[in-house]
């Protein structure tokens, strides 16, 4: 029942804040219905999960972790939404909380599905509910923005469809089979039409990569996130692209049960690898710090991919890493857009000095230039060492070594840009002049930040154990 | 009724064609709600006997893909007073060769694919519209025109779920087709927000944003 409610509950929150008039209603009804959200999921960790609607719904261990990351980032960006949107007219409001509500319910159904058809849905819905947050600016950049996005992804989405149906041809009817249901699916692997499977594959690596932003489907990602505000930047880069990794990891479960894994990893590898190799060219001389967040999660979305094609331990390594960045993309994209808010402009050139403006988001965006870089003793570290020795173990060294070589080109190329927004003198006059900082606005990226620093040392015990069964199921191994 | 479908299915290649070769936005649009109507029909004939399942998806499709989503972007071109030729990047004939070349394509392709039960013109069909509608999208620089390619494509992947459409169960049927309605609707308030701005809705003019 709770699973149902976990759907449900943001849907009517949605729906009730878009038609509520009372600015503090709304926002009580955001945080409350957030706060209630990562209630029930924390419950789901803690009593045993029954599946609802017929199995159509049933939280498993991705899907738990990643509804879970989901739910904590949306309570963070809920609390952040609340000092941004002080600034913002009444119908922007409306349309703004209305939207990421929605978005929650979409996320929620992603996680939770085990009907790829509803999978799917739910992850058109995620697509759509973003759109008016992004187009928040009402100016022309966020416009073509925009515009870029809906065209982009709808076409992905539109391949992950033809990916459902075709895994729905090569399945074939039996007595008690239900069709697109994971369970069945996995549970009748052997007898999937092997053709049909691939094709399958094929499209939703297209679509669902589409919607997580591998190169080269990523061109929507850097004009998406460099224009819209930061908190949905936040969103987006935490939990659009981690919903679009429970899709394609779907698939690759389904693959991996029908012996196809072999079919399935020379192609993972190689988007991971085409995907890091264009973050690093991109991130190197990019001028927008809001742009070099888009590509650094092409680079970590390439990772993902990455340890998924390489099963063994650079499964495991994924699966973590989904945790890692999500949390890590929450906390860089809010304190950088205090950066960018304080400075007036995303252009590096023009963020400078923000040690003396704002001290408090300035040491945590240099923080997390370590921890999104993969330094100890941050989560990414841990999660990016499992990958790359995955790579090592499974007889890959030409591929652990160039992901290597590539994260360094990219630990400088983000390093050189963070350190001078902080530290660097201004060459105009005017430089934003030291403000305090508002609670809302650093306290949520803080607790993001303690969490990471967190799962870099210390993973609990159900959470380990809930890793190594997405790994095992993902077709790797836990070490 | 098989050759009913068949039949039916030719029409759906003609109205793909249509869309190529038209030169008026308004005729597009009508040619892909003429297409809706098409596959609301078809998925009634290929759905065989008569069934709640399967009038509910005709409907559903006839209201959507047929009536609402053209009424929709008619509304939009009216309202942002769009000049009325869909301005290809590539000429009408090379469009229309582009078409055939498609239609070739995926007559070679199904050919080779493992059987289903369904009627055998149904999976090149699909194809031939999913590519056609790519091709739609990407030589055309009305962002109406975008739309229209885009409405194509998932209409070419309506035409393909149609093999599986007894399988899969009403609730997934009915979620798909909201998507897609909400999708052009979200589309559509871009497109008439473009016009606003930019005082005409050409993608091409879309170009700030770049490395």
């Amino acid at each position: 029942m709770s699973l149902l409610a976990l759907v449900l509950l943001p849907a009517l929150a949605a729906t009730f804040a878009y038609f509520v008039n009372e600015p503090a209603t709304r926002t009580g009804a955001l945080l409350g219905t957030a706060g209630l959200h990562l209630a029930l999921t924390a419950g789901l960790w803690l009593t045993p999960r029954s599946p609802a609607l017929g199995g159509w719904l049933a939280a498993d261990g991705l899907g738990l972790i990643i509804l879970s990351l989901i739910s904590l980032l949306f309570l963070v960006v809920a609390g952040y939404a609340n000092g941004y949107l002080r600034t913002r007219s009444a119908r922007d409001r409306r349309v703004f909380t209305s939207g990421m509500l929605a978005f929650l319910a979409a996320a929620s159904l992603v996680t939770l599905s085990h009907h790829l058809a509803l999978l799917w849905v739910g992850m058109e819905a995620t697509t759509l509910s973003m759109a008016p947050l992004i187009y928040d600016r009402h100016d022309r950049r966020s416009l073509e923005a925009v515009w870029k996005y809906l065209v982009l992804s709808s076409v992905g989405i539109a391949l992950a469809l033809l990916a459902v149906f075709l895994l729905a041809t090569a399945q074939p009817s039996a007595p008690g089979a239900r069709p697109l249901v994971l369970d069945d699916l996995l549970a009748g692997a052997p007898s999937l039409d092997r053709w049909w499977l691939r094709a399958s594959f094929v499209f939703a690596l297209a679509g669902f990569g589409t919607k997580m932003g591998l190169a080269p489907m990523h061109t929507w990602k850097p004009d998406t996130y460099g224009e819209a505000p930061s908190l949905v930047g936040a969103l987006m880069a935490g939990g659009v692209t981690s919903c679009a990794f429970v899709g394609l990891a779907r698939f690759t479960q389904v693959l991996a049960a029908a012996g196809l894994a072999g079919f399935a990893r020379p192609l993972l590898l190689a988007f991971g690898l085409f995907s890091l190799v264009v973050a690093a060219a991109f991130i190197v001389g990019q001028a927008d710090v809001k742009r070099l967040l888009a590509y650094s999660s092409v680079e970590h979305m390439g990772l993902l991919v990455l340890g998924l094609g390489l099963g063994g331990w650079g499964t495991y390594g994924a699966v973590l890493h989904v945790l890692n960045n999500g949390l890590v993309k929450g906390w860089l994209f809010l304190v950088v857009g205090n950066l960018v808010l304080a400075a007036g402009s995303s252009a590096a050139a023009d963020v400078r000095g923000m040690l003396r403006a704002r001290p408090v988001s300035a040491t945590l965006v240099v923080a997390g230039l370590f921890a999104v870089t993969g330094s100890p003793p941050f989560g990414l570290f841990l999660s990016e060492f499992a990958i790359v020795s995955g790579a090592v173990r499974e007889h890959h060294p030409l591929v652990a070594g160039a992901a290597l070589l590539l994260l360094a080109v990219i630990f400088v190329g983000i390093a050189r840009m963070i350190l001078e927004m902080v530290l660097g003198e201004r060459a105009g006059p005017e430089e934003p002049g030291a403000e305090r900082e508002g609670a809302w606005m650093v306290a949520g990226p803080l607790a993001l930040a303690v969490l990471v620093l967190m799962l870099g040392s210390y993973l609990p015990a159900p959470l380990r154990a809930e890793l190594a069964r997405a790994a095992v199921t993902l077709g790797g191994s836990a070490p | 009724m098989r050759s009913l479908a068949e039949g039916l299915l030719l029409l759906v290649i003609l109205t793909d064609f249509a869309v190529l070769s038209m030169s008026r936005l308004s005729a597009c649009i009508r040619a892909v709600a003429a297409q809706g109507l098409l596959l609301g029909v078809l998925s009634l004939v290929v759905e065989g006997a008569w069934s709640v399942h399967g009038i509910g998806l005709a409907f559903g499709t006839v209201t959507v893909k047929a009536v609402l989503l053209p009424w929709f972007l008619r509304w939009a071109i009216r309202e942002a007073s769009v000049r009325r030729e869909v301005e290809p990047l590539v000429g009408y004939m090379a469009s229309l060769l582009l078409g055939a070349g498609a239609l070739v394509v995926s007559f070679a392709v199904a050919a080779r694919l493992p059987a289903t039960e369904s009627p055998p013109l149904l999976v090149p069909v699909a194809l031939a519209t999913l590519i056609i509608g790519l091709v739609v999208l990407i030589t055309r620089t009305k962002a109406v025109s975008q739309v229209v390619g885009y409405l194509m494509l998932e209409n070419g992947i309506y035409v393909f779920g149609l093999t599986q459409s007894r399988r899969v169960p009403f609730l997934v049927d009915a979620g798909v087709l909201l998507d897609v309605f909400v999708g052009v609707f979200v589309m559509g308030i871009v497109l008439f927000h473009i016009n606003r701005e930019f005082d005409s809705i050409s993608a091409t003019q879309l170009s700030e944003l770049k490395e």
